[in-house]
């Protein structure tokens, strides 16, 4: 990728920030080169290769902010954002909790991260196309229910992001990833489903085979064929690591600065109280090497760090950036994320529940009527008040064992209530994204169904 | 708008003559069709929170996307810079999808007449922000008057300008200018020491900024807020299980949106994989179902002059008194189907490829008094307003979020209830429609879409409904 000269630029729109009548100014540059390949029915569907580079920019007058972003990194095109954004913080009221960073907390993390792998740029677009091809091979020659597909793709992605503040911190960083998804169709009789599968990671040796991912795939909507709906009950769920991955990101919202500070969160005004199960630990890290959620710093100069949020079912901290921390009076946790535009919002890191003791098999064993969850659906969790209530669909477990598979029901309860219900954590932890999970079991939820 | 109007040719000084030399480049080695779609989009968006306004920001977004079709095959590139150069770069990149001997454009390039369903004369995005700050400044205020049990407002005025240039290889060039503002009101109430509880609403269109002033306030908007935050403070458990549900007129017409509307995009069902395929012709509704998809509604969030790929928008028939009409077809779909275009076709901007899409989907209004049909219902839930929604188009299951919604008891709305999401299965929820009211409204403008990857702004209707069975998802 070219562009050596993007921290120039940055420090240049500081520079004009400045001398335009900002007292503090920061400046953000994201540069990026993407492709996507879809192969479906084994032919070539789409192929999709673009490099794309944008510019934001965050001015503080006092304690007013403005903010302002192009994709036009022309003189003429930086000279206009970088106005734009003194312009605006006159129309912005003055807020004493806002600003930059204090000094003494910008930095970066030392040593490699492996955020960025060479064989992502140097693969070929035939060896990629391959890939694809192999992976939707795999799904449609698994079993003879596998009649369709919505193909299978690989996606890569290089960026390379700058960042720089008036308060003297400059930095840059790239990184790389690499996705390989297969999506079969599944048929028997009037039942039609699809599920998918896929393997992310930072460089090409780190996907999984593309047989594997299309096999998994298709083994997953085999499983989902002649679903029925089960009647209205109360039973103990389990939630698969992709399911449990969800509840990771509620926790997220729930612990998200702004929502703290604003009294718009379940967990608001409960640190240091019992909110989970003792079998629940929930951390945030942002330096773990090569895994998605890491970074050297975060969105606004500072560096990412290891924050517990829940210990053993206690709540150790919220996660916050600048502006939420001094809201609250406490210190950045390093948390800050942005895109271009705007101000800075907050973000998690390599957000988990570490691993318990019991086996998923171990944890469906001990259940003689419950459900487990492999899909969710819809936008039903309030964080205010932790009301829970989704689509779902996954097998019905009896006797210990997956008896048959479920769908068109919702699974309802609160999160409130659901955290402190955790009766097993599994130990099948993964990082496959920025949030992980193990399997999870609640001990009781209410299945609304016939 | 006129080509020779529209920002491309008079500020960046593009030509026709350009415009069909990248096509033939695009088409150079084989493709059976290409596309340019420039586009230059600026945006805003102001921020109150905690009766401060925290945050006014600007943006400038410009590029240039090049498709090329060689059968079912679609190779696409984009440029962030409009540098002839780096245009034609990306052409050839796109054309590389095609395998054979180069394809002429049919020159020359001919503009096509186009509707002006929103002619706005100043874009809210080109007015003064001390105008535009005022909106949340108003609505902050509007929603603390409203009740003292009322502690948070957040308020997001957001509005952009996109100007387009779409130009392809069938020899049509179109240009337009389609502005969209929206202000949504976020507000939190309690009692002392109680839980709090949300409220929210929002609209707006493809408007002038008068529109927030004379028609929609930010008044109105925050005293709906407040309303729905308000009423939730004595919500009681909702219910569980399958159930008669009603839904009131306007947004809850998302139902529609999830439970069709996504199954009959065309490509689902060229490619099979949806649980609509193949099924024109029968009855997925009750006959009392006639569901419309219409880009043509002036001032509409969902309206376009032109879809993302130069078609004229329109309004077509989805399902009719019940039966299954046709799909949204957009450039490649319709190709590959042998069947006319709808002008469906959609992409969020320029680095992204069109497929179809709605733009506003309503159902036509029926014959019943709203209060008739409530009286109908012994026992069930009444849905004033939602949240979002979602579905799987191959199993058809569907899913959408009560944010506001009461028990039905006795023929009459009694006690409000928590959030509870509802789901169904799209070829079969409508068959359970027996009551459709006179009163179709269309929701205020707060609709976005997402579809792999891509969100493009949509609008929906429905007049109040009876359904005799869904499932909800509550816990009592």
């Amino acid at each position: 990728m070219s562009g050596a000269d993007l921290p120039e630029i940055a420090a240049g729109v500081i520079k004009e920030a400045l001398e335009l009548g900002a007292t503090d100014a920061e400046c953000t540059i994201a540069e990026g080169e993407e492709f996507d390949a879809n192969v479906r029915l084994r032919e070539l569907e789409t192929l999709k290769q673009a490099r794309s580079r944008g510019a934001g920019i965050r001015v503080l007058i006092g304690k007013r902010t403005g903010s302002s972003h192009t994709s036009d990194l022309t003189r003429e095109g930086i000279r206009t954002m970088v106005r734009s954004a003194i312009e605006l913080a006159g129309v912005t009221t003055e807020d004493p909790h806002a600003g930059l960073p204090d000094v003494s907390e910008l930095g970066s993390l030392p040593g490699d991260l492996a955020l960025h792998c060479d064989d992502v740029a140097t693969l070929d677009t035939a060896h990629k196309i391959e890939l694809a091809r192999r992976a939707e091979d795999a799904s449609l020659r698994f079993d003879p229910r596998i009649v369709n597909s919505e193909g299978a793709s690989f996606d890569s992605h290089l960026g390379r992001r700058v960042f720089a503040n008036s308060r003297g911190f400059a930095g840059e960083y790239r990184s790389s990833y690499c996705s390989l998804m297969a999506v079969p169709v599944a048929q028997q009789g009037a039942s039609m489903e699809r599920d998918s599968w896929y393997s992310m990671s930072r460089s090409m040796r780190g996907l999984d085979s593309p047989e594997e991912t299309g096999a998994m795939a298709a083994r997953r909507a085999i499983r989902r064929l002649g679903s029925v709906k089960v009647g209205t009950c109360k039973v103990p769920v389990v939630f698969d690591p992709r399911m449990a991955r969800s509840l990771v990101e509620n926790i997220f919202e729930a612990v998200h600065g702004a929502a703290i500070y604003r009294h718009e969160s379940f967990l608001d005004g409960k640190l240091g109280r019992k909110v989970a199960s003792e079998k629940l630990t929930v951390v945030d890290d942002g330096t773990i090497p090569g895994l998605f959620g890491t970074s050297p710093f975060d969105d606004e100069g500072v560096p990412t760090r290891r924050t517990v949020v829940i210990e053993n079912g206690v709540l150790k901290s919220y996660l916050l950036n600048t502006y939420a921390a001094r809201k609250l009076g406490m210190r950045t946790t390093g948390n800050a994320a942005r895109g271009l535009a705007g101000n800075a919002g907050i973000g998690h890191g390599n957000l988990f529940i570490g691993k318990g003791q019991t086996s998923p098999e171990q944890i469906i064993a001990g259940i003689q009527e419950g459900f487990y969850v492999v899909e969710l659906m819809g936008f039903g969790v309030n964080i205010v008040t932790g009301d829970y209530s989704r689509g779902a669909a996954g097998m019905w477990i009896r006797g210990g064992e997956f008896a048959f598979p479920v769908s068109e029901i919702t699974i309802a309860g609160n999160l409130e209530r659901m955290l402190l219900d955790v009766e097993a954590v599994g130990s099948d932890l993964e990082f496959r994204s920025s949030a992980a999970a193990p399997t999870l079991l609640v001990s009781e939820m209410t299945v609304g169904g016939r | 708008m006129e080509f020779r109007d529209s920002i491309f040719a008079a500020r960046f000084n593009i030509t026709l003559r350009d415009l069909e030399k990248y096509l033939t480049e695009a088409l150079s080695r084989g493709g059976t069709y290409a596309d340019l779609y420039f586009e230059y989009l600026e945006s805003s968006s102001i921020s109150l929170d905690e009766g401060i306004v925290k945050g006014a920001s600007r943006g400038v977004s410009l590029g240039v996307g090049v498709r090329v079709i060689a059968g079912e095959r679609t190779g696409y590139a984009y440029s962030d810079d409009l540098n002839p150069e780096r245009i034609r770069k990306a052409a050839q990149v796109a054309a590389c999808i095609a395998a054979g001997p180069a394809q002429i454009a049919k020159a020359p390039l001919n503009e096509a007449r186009m509707a002006s369903l929103y002619p706005v004369v100043t874009a809210p995005t080109e007015t003064s922000f001390a105008e535009r700050v005022e909106l949340v400044k108003r609505a902050d205020r509007a929603a603390r008057a409203y009740d003292s049990r009322v502690f948070q407002v957040h308020a997001v005025y957001a509005d952009n300008l996109k100007q387009v240039l779409c130009a392809t290889s069938d020899g049509i060039v179109t240009c337009d200018r389609q502005p969209l503002a929206r202000l949504s009101v976020s507000v939190l109430a309690r009692r002392p020491d109680g839980t709090p509880q949300r409220g929210h609403a929002g609209g707006g269109g493809r408007v002038e900024l008068d529109f927030f002033v004379t028609d929609k306030t930010p008044e109105h908007f925050a005293g709906q807020a407040a309303r729905e935050a308000i009423a939730m403070l004595d919500a009681v458990d909702a219910p569980a299980g399958e159930m008669t549900v009603v839904l009131g007129p306007g947004w809850p017409g998302i139902l529609l949106h999830e439970a069709v509307g996504h199954g009959l995009e065309a490509d689902f069902n060229r490619k099979q994989v949806s649980a609509f395929s193949g099924r024109v012709g029968e009855q997925v509704a009750s006959p009392l179902c006639t569901v419309i998809d219409d880009g043509t509604i002036r001032g509409r969030r969902g309206s376009l002059n032109v879809d993302d790929e130069g078609h004229p928008t329109q309004r077509n028939v989805l399902i009719e008194n019940g039966v299954l009409r046709g799909y949204l077809q957009d450039k490649l779909s319709s190709a590959l189907m042998r069947t006319g275009r709808t002008g469906s076709g959609r992409r969020e901007s320029y680095a992204h490829i069109p497929m179809p899409r709605m733009t506003n989907t309503f159902l036509l209004a029926g014959e019943s008094e709203p209060e008739e049909i409530l009286r109908s219902v012994p026992r069930g839930l009444y849905c004033a307003n939602f949240g979002g929604g979602q579905v799987d188009i191959t199993s058809g299951k569907f899913v959408f979020t009560a944010s506001e919604s009461y028990l039905i008891e006795g023929g009459r709305v009694t006690r409000p209830v928590r959030n509870a999401t509802l789901i169904g299965n799209g070829p079969e929820a409508l068959r359970y429609v027996s009551m459709v009211g006179n009163d179709l409204r269309l929701d205020e403008g707060i609709g976005i879409c997402g579809k792999e990857g891509q969100s493009v702004p949509v609008g929906v209707g429905i007049p109040t409904i009876r359904i005799d069975s869904m499932t909800v998802g509550g816990t009592a």
